[in-house]
């Protein structure tokens, strides 16, 4: 108990008592913090549109990332959970082998595919399918492609593990009830695995929602994201206590998405037992 | 518990120290950007003054400077940084002045290297290397060369997504500035307003902002022209001749990366040699041959092959055309409106 209180006080309880604190002063004249004035300006420019704006589009994006990665990360995990037995470990290796390459080189890899002169415009162009490269790397389109394919796995996972979890028992009774496999899908199978959607839809959610790396390097750093925003005030514009205003209430956008997941999972074992 | 394994970590570190190094060996730590000094420097150097060289690299400016403010300047000696920056770091009272007696070759310097505005007299940096911010462009792709701002800000038809602008605040806005003929320190609102619906507008006609890779995009030809600092565009034309380089005709920013010594250097003695070491005359060419970059080291420069200058034109700029650039300087109180406006620009649609 004792070690792991001392980690969570000192990695996690003193950073954002930091960041809380630091959002309640100002920006030095040259950078750094003036720890002489106590100030609430920073959280009434945090309600400055603009700002506003940028969280909204990072969760709009962070949305769709989860969307589409739970449609594909559901039927993937339902397929790995209904694969023989012996396939299993195999098949779900294979779900989380792209983690053995750093991030940064999956997305540069992506850059590779993607861009005017790529292998994917390439291949269409010599093939005389298109005649004018796609745009497909420099947009949101190409953002939410290097999300949902850097956090499907932990969908895939999530899923999985509550289809593990699940009597294979419910399904047969339901079938020889005489309902159909899709509404045995929709009114058996799924609900009993909501809190495993739930938990991958919040990883995916809220690691795409501070992500700053795939904005910058797929969104050719036209799309601005949170992330890209906070990143912005610590280093390009030295605004500490800003980035910390910003960051605090990322925190407590995360911190929502954690509790209501908490809730559904909550709800979900309530209706098990 | 803790402190014994603290213990046995330091008799090791110290052990490791004493097999590598001899007893009361002397040392500086410097900082400098990834590739940005010829890779032997710190056995050259060495060889020359017996002083341990131990180089920590940062991506920006920006990085550099967080970890010296929050620090102190702690741990390390001498620190690259670009002049605004080295103003700041001044201004925060964490430099230590320049002591022109410990430092003979600042005479190799060009005259106009010592009457910089941000620094005159070289009190608290010495410029390292210099130069200005343009157009780098595929002379073989572009329709007609590129001579304005304006060819990059509000592109012909043929160029639309095949431009890139550096991202960098400082660089991204001065563009703009210098199109409509205005100062790059300026943060007076209406202006700030006017680049940035400009820059808006240019957004949309972007490939990317492009920061580190640009010359590759022109190389790749996924670019045709791109806004680039001119040393970095000698990185392109090293790869394909048909990379130009150009000042628009409304003038760039005299930009100038410099080196300073921190208030809390352990070895002030040992970082001054280091920069006296930088500009040795031989060393000024070496340094300006590895880096492709203007060096503000006449003796260096002089002695450059001409076959240098024949390639890399931009190399040849004449000091007092340079100074006729202004210079960023740091905009103070300045700087929150200008943030603003620089992220109204990124989250633009």
């Amino acid at each position: 108990m004792a070690p792991g209180l001392i980690w969570l006080t000192a990695l996690m309880i003193v950073p954002c008592l930091l960041i809380f604190v630091l959002a309640f002063y100002e920006r030095g004249i040259y950078g750094g913090v003036d720890w002489s004035i106590l100030t609430s300006e920073n959280i009434r420019r945090a309600a400055d549109w603009l700002y506003v704006s940028v969280f909204i589009d990072s969760a709009r994006i962070a949305g769709i990332a989860t969307l589409i990665a739970l449609l594909i990360g559901y039927p993937a995990a339902f397929a790995i959970a209904r694969a023989p037995e012996r396939l299993q470990t195999p098949l779900l290796f294979m779900a989380i082998l792209p983690f053995w390459t750093n991030y940064l080189i999956r997305t540069y890899a992506w850059i590779v595919l993607l861009n005017p002169a790529g292998l994917i415009n390439g291949a269409l162009i010599h093939l005389g399918i298109i005649s004018e490269p796609l745009p497909i790397l420099y947009n949101e389109f190409a953002v939410i492609l290097g999300l949902v394919y850097n956090y499907t796995p932990f969908v895939v996972l999530a899923i999985y593990s509550s289809l593990q979890r699940l009597d294979p028992s419910y399904a047969e009774a339901s079938r020889d009830l005489g309902a159909s496999a899709f509404t045995t899908f929709v009114r058996i199978i799924l609900p009993l695995t909501a809190s495993g959607v739930a938990a991958g839809a919040v990883f995916v959610f809220v690691l795409s929602i501070g992500n700053f790396v795939t904005p910058d390097l797929l969104g050719g750093g036209k799309l601005q994201m949170i992330g890209n925003l906070i990143y912005d005030q610590f280093l390009t514009a030295r605004d500490w206590p800003f980035g910390a205003t910003l960051s605090g209430l990322l925190i407590a956008l995360m911190m929502l998405a954690l509790t209501a997941q908490a809730l559904a999972a909550g709800r979900a074992r309530g209706e098990h037992a | 518990m803790k402190l014994r394994s603290l213990g046995i970590l330091f008799a090791s570190a110290l052990s490791i120290a004493a097999g590598v190094m001899p007893a009361n060996a002397e040392k500086i730590v410097i900082s400098n950007w990834d590739g940005y000094m010829p890779k032997d420097m710190a056995e050259k150097f060495k060889a020359e003054t017996g002083i341990d060289l131990e180089v920590a690299v940062h991506a920006t400016n920006e990085e550099i400077m967080g970890k010296v403010t929050a620090s102190g300047g702690q741990g390390f000696d001498v620190l690259f940084v670009s002049s605004p920056f080295a103003e700041a770091l001044n201004q925060l009272g964490l430099l230590s002045p320049i002591d022109a007696a410990k430092i003979p070759n600042l005479s190799n310097l060009y005259p106009e290297a010592t009457q910089l505005k941000h620094d005159p007299g070289n009190t608290f940096s010495v410029p390292y290397s210099w130069g200005t911010t343009g157009l780098c462009y595929r002379s073989d792709l572009v329709k007609a060369e590129p001579t304005s701002w304006n060819d990059l800000l509000n592109p012909s038809d043929d160029l639309k997504g095949k431009i890139t602008m550096l991202a960098t605040d400082r660089w991204l806005m001065a563009a703009g500035f210098l199109a409509n003929g205005m100062s790059v320190n300026t943060t007076d609102q209406a202006s700030l307003d006017k680049v940035r619906d400009q820059l808006v507008a240019t957004k949309k006609s972007l490939l990317a902002y492009d920061d580190t890779t640009f010359y590759s995009k022109l190389v790749s030809g996924e670019a045709s022209l791109v806004h680039a600092w001119d040393g970095w565009c000698n990185y392109g034309i090293a790869e394909n001749d048909k990379i130009k380089y150009v000042v628009p005709k409304e003038g760039s920013d005299l930009w100038v990366d410099t080196m300073v010594i921190t208030k809390a250097s352990a070895n002030p003695e040992g970082a001054a040699k280091f920069i006296n070491f930088v500009l040795k005359a031989e060393n000024g060419k070496w340094v300006a041959e590895n880096i492709m970059y203007k060096t503000p080291n006449k003796a260096g420069m002089d002695s450059l092959d001409k076959a240098t200058l024949e390639k890399y034109p931009n190399m040849a700029i004449a000091p007092a055309d340079l100074l006729k650039f202004e210079q960023l300087r740091d905009l103070g109180a300045g700087m929150k409106a200008f943030s603003k406006t620089v992220s109204e620009i990124m989250a633009a649609k």
